[in-house]
């Protein structure tokens, strides 16, 4: 279990990144809603949980990651930058520009990104991939996916997850960011996911159901993986809000995709170094 | 139908075809019960939602599912209904390929799908760039193919498609499409519209790039080069009269789109020519056969070639 102050440091960086997608959100639009609710679970993927060296990208002992919901291409770009794959700076003066690696859903052009994605449904097939190859070639790393609610009600995240079992894939990692928004609405209006749990336990899968903002839980769980050369891959549904830290985004799909203007982004800033501070006891 | 085009650059009017869709789509819903929508995850992007206020019952969004909605719009279809299916150009083609083909144009079935951001409209990269939809719906027997070449013909299209018979792919664009007809005319599908007339060269473009096409002739026509503009909104069956008859009075032909240069407009125009044995000056314009990079659409446009400077400057080189 990870200590009080490693805990803290997370936090802290949590929020530093929150404020960094809403930067980014200001240069151009981004899919801030989605990008803000898995802000947690990234800032511990890459700041606790995964190995990797930013200055050797393609470095073969790497944990993999991939974001199956490419659409929060935010969220992993300023994960990358806090890693250290390439500067701030460097993303924000080229969000969106021509010719630009960074476009609304990553390409391999950018260090540390896998593969491009961006069409939903493909991820976790695509780590199920990974995760093989790295059984063929006797590693040891691990693949992390992460896979929007809304995104598992395409069929082919259900057929990876029969293949990943049946493969005994217990180097395989998948998040489920349960927001319970998609782009039109409530995903159990729309097309009811639930028993979310039970569908994935149906399919053999180690199931862990923790709330996605809570950076103890995230850590816990991380902590708590069954040996990479089990047999059985793990689905963390991680119960998240749409949005989370800005009050005016939280659980509103009209933030699905936007941008911001300067006066809002200073003002989500504020309200989420304020929640900070309040929970530091300052 | 002639078109006075000087005045484009005065007034130009951008309309999103989304909204014209959608409007259209709830409209004729009332009057035609036979109609069904289904959407996937997108009714607020493609406003389909329009038509899910007005007619709920018959309305379907399958959450983010694009091969199961095909195939339920196949089952629909065979009842009798007329589904329209709506997502984006890139979804509908390729997630749902096969579904499209062996479900829907095997059994020739009345479905609309209605695509849209087709080609590099959304900006957002090749996994939401519709840049090869055009060639694969093409190469399904059965199916026609429709690109409208203004945001407000989308409606005359939807219009159509109710006596249509088979299946029809309609793809239209991210919104804010500038308005090329000032005034109302006849709509047919599979009739090209000659915009403008001009015996020195022929512009043939389809969806956004008709616009594109009117301001390069314009353009044209300061240094003399009288341009015939068509707006070949049915690739497919292609108006094949329309493209000899160019061929032989202007005996230049310029082709534009927003789409792969493989098997999309160009392509089209291309065979017709060559199994006519008609020899003419002759160049395709759209992306050049690679991913589109991002970017805003104009920005690629400019890039690629294919908007009006583009037009213009393949069009002098033709000529010179
Ligand atoms: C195959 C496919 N269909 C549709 C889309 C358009 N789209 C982008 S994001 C989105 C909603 C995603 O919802 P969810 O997976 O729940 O993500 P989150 O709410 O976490 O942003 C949709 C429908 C897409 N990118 N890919």
């Amino acid at each position: 279990m990870a200590d009080k102050s490693t805990i803290e440091r997370l936090k802290d960086q949590a929020c530093e990144m929150r404020k960094n997608m809403l930067k980014l959100c200001h240069v151009g639009a981004t899919h801030i809603g989605g990008d803000l609710s898995a802000a947690d679970i990234l800032t511990v993927l890459f700041h606790y949980a995964m190995k990797y060296d930013p200055k050797n990208p393609k470095w073969e002992g790497r944990d993999r990651f991939i974001l199956s919901k490419g659409h929060a291409a935010g969220a992993l770009y300023t994960s990358l930058a806090m890693a250290g794959y390439f500067e701030l700076d460097y993303l924000f003066n080229n969000y969106r520009k021509l010719d630009s690696p960074f476009g609304e859903h990553p390409s391999d052009k950018v260090p540390g990104v896998e593969i491009p994605t961006g069409s939903l449904g493909h991820g976790l097939s695509i780590s199920t991939g990974i995760a093989l190859a790295a059984r063929l070639n006797k590693k040891n790393h691990r693949v992390f996916a992460l896979l929007g609610d809304g995104e598992s009600q395409e069929g082919m995240v259900w057929e990876a997850a029969m293949a990943a079992r049946h493969y005994k894939l217990g180097n395989l990692v998948a998040f489920i960011d349960r927001n319970g928004l998609s782009l039109d609405g409530e995903t159990e209006k729309l097309m009811r996911l639930e028993p979310l749990a039970d569908k994935w336990k149906a399919f053999g899968w180690n199931v862990m159901v923790i709330d996605g903002h809570s950076i103890e839980q995230i850590v816990n769980a991380i902590d708590n993986l069954p040996p990479v050369d089990s047999d059985t891959p793990t689905v963390i549904i991680a119960k998240t809000v749409k949005g989370k830290g800005v009050s005016c985004m939280e659980n509103d799909v009209n933030w699905h995709a936007g941008s911001i203007d300067a006066a809002l982004l200073e003002k989500c800033c504020a309200e989420l170094d304020e929640a900070r501070k309040r929970e530091r006891g300052e | 139908m002639a078109q006075e085009t000087f005045q484009l650059f005065k007034l130009i009017e951008k309309i999103s075809a989304r909204e014209v869709y959608g409007k259209k789509l709830a409209e004729i819903g009332s009057v035609d019960d036979r109609i069904v929508v289904l959407t996937a995850d997108l009714m607020r992007s493609n406003k389909t939602i329009d038509f899910m206020k007005a007619h709920p019952e018959r309305f379907f969004n399958t959450g983010i599912a694009e091969q199961n909605m095909m195939g339920i719009a196949a089952g629909l279809a065979l009842e009798g209904k007329i589904p329209f299916v709506s997502t984006m150009a890139t979804f509908a083609t390729m997630r749902a390929c096969e579904q499209v083909r062996t479900d829907i144009c095997y059994p020739k079935l009345k479905v609309r799908i209605v695509a849209t951001h087709g080609g590099l409209t959304t900006g957002a990269g090749p996994t939401h760039y519709g840049q090869e939809d055009m060639a694969i719906m093409r190469s399904l027997p059965n199916m026609t193919v429709i690109a409208p070449g203004d945001p407000n013909q989308i409606g005359k299209v939807i219009e159509a498609s109710i006596n249509w018979e088979g299946p029809m792919y309609i793809r239209i664009g991210r919104g804010g499409e500038p308005v090329v007809y000032k005034e109302d005319y006849a709509y047919q599908i599979g009739k090209s519209i000659t915009v403008k007339e001009g015996k020195d060269i022929t512009l043939i473009a389809t969806g956004a790039i008709v616009f594109h096409a009117l301001a390069a002739a314009e353009k044209l026509a300061k240094d003399g080069i009288q341009a015939r503009v068509i707006d070949m909104h049915t690739i497919k069956p292609i108006d094949r009269e329309a493209i000899i008859k160019a061929a032989k009075e202007t005996g230049a032909i310029v082709t534009g789109e927003d789409h792969n240069i493989i098997g999309g407009l160009g392509t089209a125009v291309a065979e017709v020519l060559a199994e006519e044995r008609i020899s003419c000056k002759f160049k395709r314009l759209g992306i050049p056969d690679v991913f589109g990079v991002y970017g805003e659409p104009d920005d690629l446009y400019h890039k690629y070639g294919y908007d009006s400077e583009g037009i213009y400057s393949s069009a002098k080189s033709l000529l010179s």
